[in-house]
Formats: structure tokens, C-alpha cells, sequence
């Protein structure tokens, strides 16, 4: 059963549509500036800023408070309102999503570290290319998938997990010229490594933004489709649109 | 390698709930209700319901005051036949036979199918007689039996313990869930296939209603129940299989854990999510 665009302010208790809105905008909120964390840390990195690197570190204490908060308020939500259907699953999708957004903030903290070792060492930008290509796509994710939270918009959200995809892809090719390159010029090994556990961050944070995106397809179609392959989530996705479909005509 | 990834593997059967994987398919059915329409009067208040109720599983129908939730449930004993102006059309069979056949004894159906209400109705007499009366009924007067059967009734109600130092005090005397409870020892003292309990719980206190559903949950082993309650939360609790009722249609009809998580109609999830109509 999907859920209609508003379907979170037609209860007829007016105070659990406030308590449900204010979870979603919450979460959202906290999307927001994991979605700021993510791409301070890639500037910082690339730009060795350590000004901006130390200041995003920090940010991430914010963000570690607010999974504690939202996490808190599912499960008063839970125990005083019995949530069932649609609003049972909004919240437990809500309770996992604030969990990956706070490990994207600690990705994006562990990258200003190696921004900061990067700029004391007066790096040289071996790797570069390949961190703000990828950080390009990863931010790219986190933005979509949470434009796809604010819309429910599943289509969006398997977008999302086949970008995954090629994120892997991009940090295999990344790993294998780095490696090359290690092997090359023995001075640079301490430097590319921290390029290396910068990617590692960035390839951590597309998984994450999968996991966000597979946890909004089961809040709005029902179905699970954690530990499935992209085949099947779009199978998942087009069936609910063809029942979506169905409810309206 | 093969072997060894074998020994490391863990058996995560047990975990699997067994209920998890309920299908109407796969269950036995004790009643089946076909194109079932019931008027009182001119007003039609069910308009062709269709539904199986499987054995041993506790069924529950949910809806608005008014969907026909109870009106059915009256059905299955033919507690309607007392009301005047009301006729029925369609098939109601139960273990395949129709028991709105002209040859069925309506004394005979309603112990095969037991009944237990809202309020608590025991009879002003003991404790024993309450359990005792609806053996007596059938002709059985052997003391023995009688003895045996009242306290196996007690006990399947769990409320044995509790009583049996004064089985022979008036069952006015007991407190609201202890006479409820007694009323369906004394439903099950006469072996009945199918329990309906309408609203057995709603005049109950929290911990009273916990005893009811646990109670419930036990009967299941030996009796096909359905169960007609407000509480939605009582019918998740309780049910393996629920129905959605709405102005005297069956909307949806399927494994609890189903409709309360990713119901398919949206009627029902408006219903259950507590959202306007």
C-alpha cells in the first residue's frame, strides 16, 4: 500500500501526524548536514583546508547527538502510539536511516582527518582526480537519496543503489592505479595511503547511501529489499508503482 | 574447504517463526462463509461476504462500529435467528455442512459452536454448577464425569487455581476477568469445535484482558476461534488471521502479521493507522 504524498497529516489524532512529521523533518535535517559533512571533508581534502576539516569534525558531534534524539523519539513514538501499517514502517525505516546517516558522518570526519595528515605532510596530489571524482558521485547519492526521502520517490531511490555500483567500480580502478603508483615511488607510500583510506571513506559512504535508499523502499512499498540485488529492487520498485497505479484508476 | 565452510555455518531455522509463513492455503477450514447476505429488515447489513476460517487458528474481525463484524460472528451460531425481521441468503457450512440447513438442530449447533459476550454472564448459581450446567443439559449425570469435566474446563480457562478451594460459592462473587473466564470454562466444559468470543476483553482491566489473550492463545490447541474486538492492538496480539469489515463488506482478509504491517487495500490501512476515511 503506498502512501499517499501527505498521508502523514490526515490521522485522526492531530498530535501523532506532529509527532510523525516532526521525526521525517528531523531526519531530514540531520540529512542535511550529513549531506554538508560530506562535501566540507572532500573540499577540505582537496584543497587542503584544515580550517574547514577541523570545523566539519566538529559538526559531526551535532550529528551524533541528533541520531540519539530521533532514535529516542521512534521509540516513545512506538510505545505510546502502537504504530501499525505505513506509520509502523516509517518509523523503523526512519530509526535504520539515522543510523547510516551518522556512519556517513563519521566517514566524512575520518576523511577531514586524513585532509588534515594530508596538508601538515605538504602533500602531493597523487589521487586527487580520483577523490573528487568519486566524491562528486557519493555527495551526488547522499543529495538524491534524501531528495528521494522528502518526495518518497522509490524511482529515485533505486537510482540511488545502481550508482552504487558504479561508485565500486570507480574505487577498484582508483585502488589498482594507486597501488601501481605505491609501487612505483616507495616516498609516496605514507601520503597515497591516506588518499586510500580517503577513498575507502567515500566508497563506504555510497554503500551507506544504498542502505538509505533500500530503507525507503521498504517504508513506502512494504518490501525489504536489504541484501537484494539491484535486479530484484527494480522489480520491488515496479511493481509498487503499478500498484500506485492501480489505487488511482 | 567445502566441508570445513560447513561446520562454521549456522542453523538459523529456529529462528524462523513458524506463524511468520501463515498462507490460507495451507489451512484446514472449519468454516466457510459464501456469499453470505444478511437484511434486517429492508437494511441490508452484510452484502455477500465470501471467507474461509481455518482451524486451530484464532481469527479476528475488525472494523467500525457497524461494519457487520459482530452481525457476522452471530451468524456462525445462528444467534440471529432470535432477531426478528432479519433474513439470511447464501451458504454458512460448517465442516462442510450448510448450518442453515432446515434439518439442523439449533440447540446441537450451538454446542458444537460456543459463544462468549462482551459483558461477563455467569448464572446465579456456584462456581461448579456454572461449568457443571451445560453437561447436565446434555443428559450427563454421572458425579464422576461431571467432577472431571469442570475441572479440566477450570483449568483449560486457567482459572482452576484460582477457584478451586470455593468451587461450590456463588460465581457472582468473582471479580470481573475471573467471571469471564469462568463463562468460557463453562463454553469449552461442553467441547465445542468453534469458540466466537465478541469482545470478550473490552469490559476488562489491562492485566484481566492479558489473562483473556493468553488464555486465547492456549485454547487455539483445541478449538478454532473467532474473535470479533475494538482493540486493534488486541486483535495483533491475539490472531493469526484478521478481517477488515466495512459497511457489511469484507475488505481484506489475511495473515495478521500481513495486514498489520503492508496491508494491500487502503481502506484498511487508513482504518488501522487510525487516519480518516
Amino acid at each position: 500500500m503506498e502512501l499517499e504524498k501527505d498521508s502523514y497529516s490526515t490521522h485522526i489524532s492531530q498530535q501523532f501526524n506532529e509527532e510523525l512529521e516532526q521525526i521525517r523533518t528531523q531526519m531530514l535535517t540531520m540529512g542535511g548536514i550529513v549531506e554538508r559533512q560530506v562535501s566540507d571533508a572532500v573540499e577540505a581534502l582537496l584543497n587542503g583546508d584544515v580550517e574547514l576539516a577541523e570545523q566539519s569534525r566538529r559538526i559531526d558531534q551535532q550529528t551524533n547527538e541528533m541520531e540519539l534524539l530521533i532514535d529516542e523519539q521512534c521509540t516513545t513514538t512506538i510505545a505510546r502510539r502502537q504504530p501499525a501499517a505505513s506509520d509502523l514502517r516509517l518509523i523503523v525505516s526512519i530509526s535504520r536511516a539515522v543510523s547510516d546517516l551518522e556512519r556517513i558522518g563519521d566517514e566524512a570526519t575520518r576523511i577531514c582527518k586524513m585532509a588534515i595528515e594530508l596538508a601538515d605532510n605538504g602533500a602531493n596530489q597523487r589521487g586527487f582526480q580520483e577523490v573528487r571524482h568519486i566524491g562528486n558521485l557519493v555527495r551526488d547519492m547522499v543529495k538524491e537519496v534524501l531528495t528521494a526521502f522528502a518526495r518518497n520517490d522509490l524511482e529515485m531511490a533505486y537510482s540511488v543503489a545502481k550508482q552504487d555500483r558504479s561508485v565500486d567500480q570507480e574505487y577498484r580502478t582508483a585502488m589498482r592505479s594507486l597501488v601501481t603508483y605505491m609501487m612505483e615511488d616507495a616516498r609516496a607510500i605514507s601520503n597515497v595511503l591516506n588518499v586510500i583510506w580517503a577513498l575507502r571513506s567515500l566508497e563506504r559512504i555510497g554503500d551507506h547511501a544504498r542502505n538509505l535508499a533500500e530503507h525507503l523502499i521498504y517504508q513506502v512499498s512494504g518490501t525489504d529489499v536489504r541484501h537484494q540485488s539491484l535486479k530484484q529492487i527494480k522489480q520491488t520498485v515496479r511493481e509498487e508503482a503499478d500498484n500506485s497505479s492501480d489505487d488511482e484508476g | 574447504m567445502t566441508s570445513e565452510a560447513k561446520t562454521h555455518a549456522i542453523d538459523i531455522s529456529s529462528m524462523q517463526r513458524d506463524d511468520r509463513q501463515l498462507n490460507l492455503d495451507d489451512e484446514q477450514i472449519t468454516l466457510q462463509v459464501k456469499d453470505l447476505r444478511l437484511s434486517y429488515g429492508d437494511k441490508e447489513a452484510l452484502h455477500g461476504i465470501d471467507m474461509d476460517i481455518p482451524k486451530n487458528r484464532v481469527t479476528a474481525f475488525i472494523g467500525p462500529s457497524g461494519c457487520g463484524k459482530s452481525t457476522l460472528l452471530r451468524c456462525f451460531n445462528r444467534m440471529n435467528d432470535l432477531v426478528d425481521g432479519c433474513s439470511i441468503s447464501g451458504e454458512l457450512l460448517l465442516d462442510g455442512d450448510n448450518i442453515y440447513d432446515r434439518t439442523v438442530n439449533v440447540a446441537d449447533l450451538r454446542r458444537r459452536v460456543g459463544m462468549v459476550f462482551q459483558k461477563p454472564n455467569p448464572f446465579p448459581k456456584s462456581i461448579y454448577e456454572n461449568v457443571a450446567y451445560g453437561l447436565r443439559i446434555q443428559g450427563i449425570n454421572k458425579k464422576r464425569v461431571i467432577d472431571e469435566t469442570v475441572e479440566w474446563a477450570l483449568r483449560s480457562a486457567a482459572l482452576w487455581d484460582e477457584v478451586k478451594d470455593r468451587l461450590h460459592e456463588s460465581a457472582l462473587g468473582m471479580s470481573g476477568g475471573q467471571q469471564q473466564r469462568l463463562v468460557i470454562a463453562r463454553t469449552v466444559a461442553v467441547k465445542p469445535e468453534v469458540l466466537l468470543l465478541d469482545e470478550p476483553a473490552s469490559a476488562l482491566d489491562p492485566i484481566s484482558t492479558l489473562k483473556i489473550e493468553e488464555l486465547i492463545h492456549e485454547l487455539k490447541k483445541d478449538f478454532t476461534i473467532v474473535i470479533v474486538t475494538h482493540n486493534m492492538q488486541q486483535a495483533a496480539r491475539v490472531s493469526d488471521y484478521t478481517a477488515f469489515m466495512y459497511m457489511g463488506d469484507l475488505i481484506e482478509f489475511g495473515a495478521t502479521d500481513a495486514l498489520f504491517t503492508n496491508p494491500e487495500k487502503k481502506q484498511t490501512e487508513d482504518y488501522i493507522t487510525g487516519r480518516y476515511g
